[in-house]
């Protein structure tokens, strides 16, 4: 099983990004094999959509689920078109919500919100 | 000639300013840009009313053709694409309307259809002819609206009749919009700091755009004025103050024009009007 977090800084003892559209990287961690992969996350620099695109690298990278703070409906709408499951980190360190994940004590994120887009204008 | 009533907040009186000015032209033509709560209309209270849906181009993808190439995808820059389970998902939202993707589409699985985001009203209130603009709650920008009823005042202007454009608060690229075409901008203020910063907000805008320019001071009491301050400061022309009376404010709140009813306003606008002219005939003279 291989799950996705948006990062701060890419080593594991970095902090989970408040922020899933922009966040500056991308965690995948593979459950099974503990392989750990940093992505830079192209997203985080869109003049919009930044949640769509950073929503479409994630399901591209065929992850079952993603640990995130927050997410906002249009990043929501593409993950769970492709069945990814979104769970609500419980605090800032990466350790500590894997352990929580593969314990199955971190709850679904149920909190979807309105985005922040339409701000940008044309 | 076209002028753009505009301010850097809400509330400060572009309306009250601009609805006046228009009824005491008598003959003028009075848009309302502020598409997103229109509320001149409420004054005029226009007749002979005509309505035209306003509608942008969303692309529309055939799925029997969609190979997954992704082409689409990564050309949009607002991310208003996306290919998830083998399916292409279009944000109508986020959508800018470009029509890149059709164009680009290798296999033509891309076509627009359109989606209807307000209406452009159109009446007469005695010689005043009276445009607004109403964009559907909801939608991200009110900008296709305001083209729409800036193109339609080409087509009605007639040889001197005044425009007037009651443009969105703030200083945002719908206010842009809305001024581009103005020969002449008129920036109402209110006499607080608040209201000085949001002035210089605008100011700046319009210095950027390089228009002729004047303020207009609303709701003004003694004492202390930062908004006549910053004028002073900055060398701007004051057109008219315009005092803060509870009688002004029962008017305005019983969506009454103050021109039409009441001879000490109908002498303020029309004297701001004189003066707007003839700012303006400086302008010109300036320009040839």
């Amino acid at each position: 099983m291989k799950i996705a977090i948006p990062m701060d800084d890419k080593t594991m003892e970095g902090d989970v990004c408040i922020s899933f559209g922009r966040a500056p990287y991308f965690l995948f961690y593979d459950i099974e094999t503990k392989d750990v992969v940093f992505i830079e996350n192209s997203a985080a620099t869109s003049q919009g959509g930044a949640g769509i695109k950073a929503a479409q690298m994630v399901v591209d990278n065929q992850v079952d689920a993603l640990l995130t703070p927050r997410c906002g409906e249009n990043a929501a709408e593409v993950l769970n078109a492709a069945n990814v499951k979104i769970y609500k980190t419980s605090s800032a360190s990466v350790q500590d919500n894997i352990a929580a994940f593969e314990e199955g004590t971190l709850p679904l994120l149920d909190e979807i919100h309105a985005g922040f887009h339409g701000h940008g204008g044309k | 000639m076209r002028i753009a009533v505009l301010s850097g907040k809400g509330g400060t009186g572009k309306t009250l300013v601009s609805v006046n000015l228009a009824a005491a032209a008598k003959k003028a033509v009075y848009i309302d840009c502020d598409v997103e709560e229109p509320n001149g209309h409420l004054f005029f209270k226009p007749e002979m009313i005509e309505s035209e849906e306003v509608s942008i181009k969303i692309p529309y993808v055939d799925e029997n053709l969609c190979t997954g190439c992704r082409t689409c995808v990564d050309f949009c820059k607002y991310n208003a694409l996306a290919y998830i389970a083998n399916k292409l998902h279009v944000f109508e939202e986020v959508c800018h309307s470009c029509g890149g993707c059709v164009l680009l589409c290798p296999e033509n699985a891309l076509s627009e259809k359109n989606k209807s985001i307000g209406i452009v009203q159109k009446g007469v209130s005695e010689d005043v002819k009276v445009l607004t603009g109403i964009l559907n709650p909801g939608e991200a920008s009110g900008i296709p609206i305001i083209k729409k009823l800036l193109d339609d005042m080409e087509d009605m202007k007639e040889d001197n009749s005044l425009t007037f454009i009651d443009c969105p608060p703030g200083s945002a690229c719908i206010v842009m919009e809305s001024i581009k075409d103005a020969d002449y901008c008129i920036m109402v203020a209110e006499p607080s700091l608040f209201g000085a910063h949001n002035l210089s907000m605008v100011y700046e805008l319009i210095q950027l755009f390089k228009k002729p320019h004047g303020v207009v001071l609303n709701k003004c009491l003694t004492g202390e004025n930062p908004s006549e301050t910053f004028c002073n400061e900055n060398g701007i022309k004051i057109l008219a103050t315009i005092p803060y009376t509870s009688e002004l404010g029962t008017l305005n709140s019983n969506a009454l024009i103050a021109v039409r009813v009441q001879e000490t306003y109908r002498d303020l606008f029309s004297s701001l009007l004189q003066t707007l002219r003839k700012e303006m005939r400086h302008e010109t003279a300036l320009d040839s």
